[in-house]
């Protein structure tokens, strides 16, 4: 380790990126953990995969980077792939939530409980749309 | 300095994994088990990297973005089954 070449001010600035990153994974397991409904539980760890990945990947791209002379950058790959892909399969996570349980849906803005569209096409989507309805165009 | 932020920053990845780990073990649902292992995986990446910031090498960069990969695709595969029952669109 040639952590005595660094800077103070360096050392500070990569143990912060270090120690946010971290307190983000707290922060979002512990919503993970304690939030009741499963939307907000999976609203809660998509912290962790930007913020704690990012900051854990800051501190070691500022730090490879210093006590090596080059610019190591080959954590960007990492970031860009977690940073892309977690938005992703938190979609999918969501819609098979909604479609194991299709009550959990909400109703559609400007629309009451009971005239919320229906998922099956048929004639009772048509009566309760009643002209607001999209189908009701053709 | 950085050898003791990396040490804390490694015990605060590990208390975010055992929170998870008890999402997973208690989980009502089987996606609520799906997403506590995407974030055992996130949190498994952070890891590794200390790791190799602990060690001062970059050898754990590519376990690093195998990691990542192998992760998205279990998560996606895992709640498209659990979701619609199969992995590709037959019609």
């Amino acid at each position: 380790m040639t952590a005595a070449e660094l800077p103070r001010w360096l050392e500070i600035l990569i143990s912060g990126m270090l120690l946010l990153g971290g307190f983000t994974a707290v922060l979002g397991a512990l919503g993970l953990v304690r939030f009741r409904t499963f939307f907000t539980r999976l609203h809660a760890p998509t912290k962790t995969s930007t913020l704690g990945i990012g900051g854990v990947l800051l501190g070691s791209i500022v730090y490879l980077s210093w006590i090596s002379d080059l610019a190591v950058i080959h954590q960007v790959l990492i970031a860009m792939f977690v940073f892309m892909t977690a938005p992703i399969s938190a979609h999918q996570m969501a819609k098979a939530m909604l479609d194991a349980n299709p009550e959990m849906r909400p109703p559609l803005p400007g629309t009451t409980e009971a005239q919320a569209p229906r998922h099956e096409e048929g004639e009772a989507g048509d009566q309760a749309g009643s002209g607001s309805n999209r189908r009701s165009q053709d | 300095m950085i050898g003791m932020a990396i040490s804390i920053a490694l015990l605060l990845f590990a208390v975010a994994m055992l929170l998870a780990t008890w999402r997973l073990l208690q989980g009502p649902d089987i996606l609520d088990r799906v997403l506590a292992l995407e974030t055992l995986y996130t949190n498994a990446i952070a890891v590794v990297i200390l790791l190799g910031l602990k060690f001062a090498t970059q050898l754990y960069f590519e376990a690093a973005l195998l990691m990542a990969m192998l992760g998205f695709i279990g998560t996606v595969v895992t709640a498209r089954f659990v979701g619609r029952g199969d992995l590709i669109d037959h019609d």
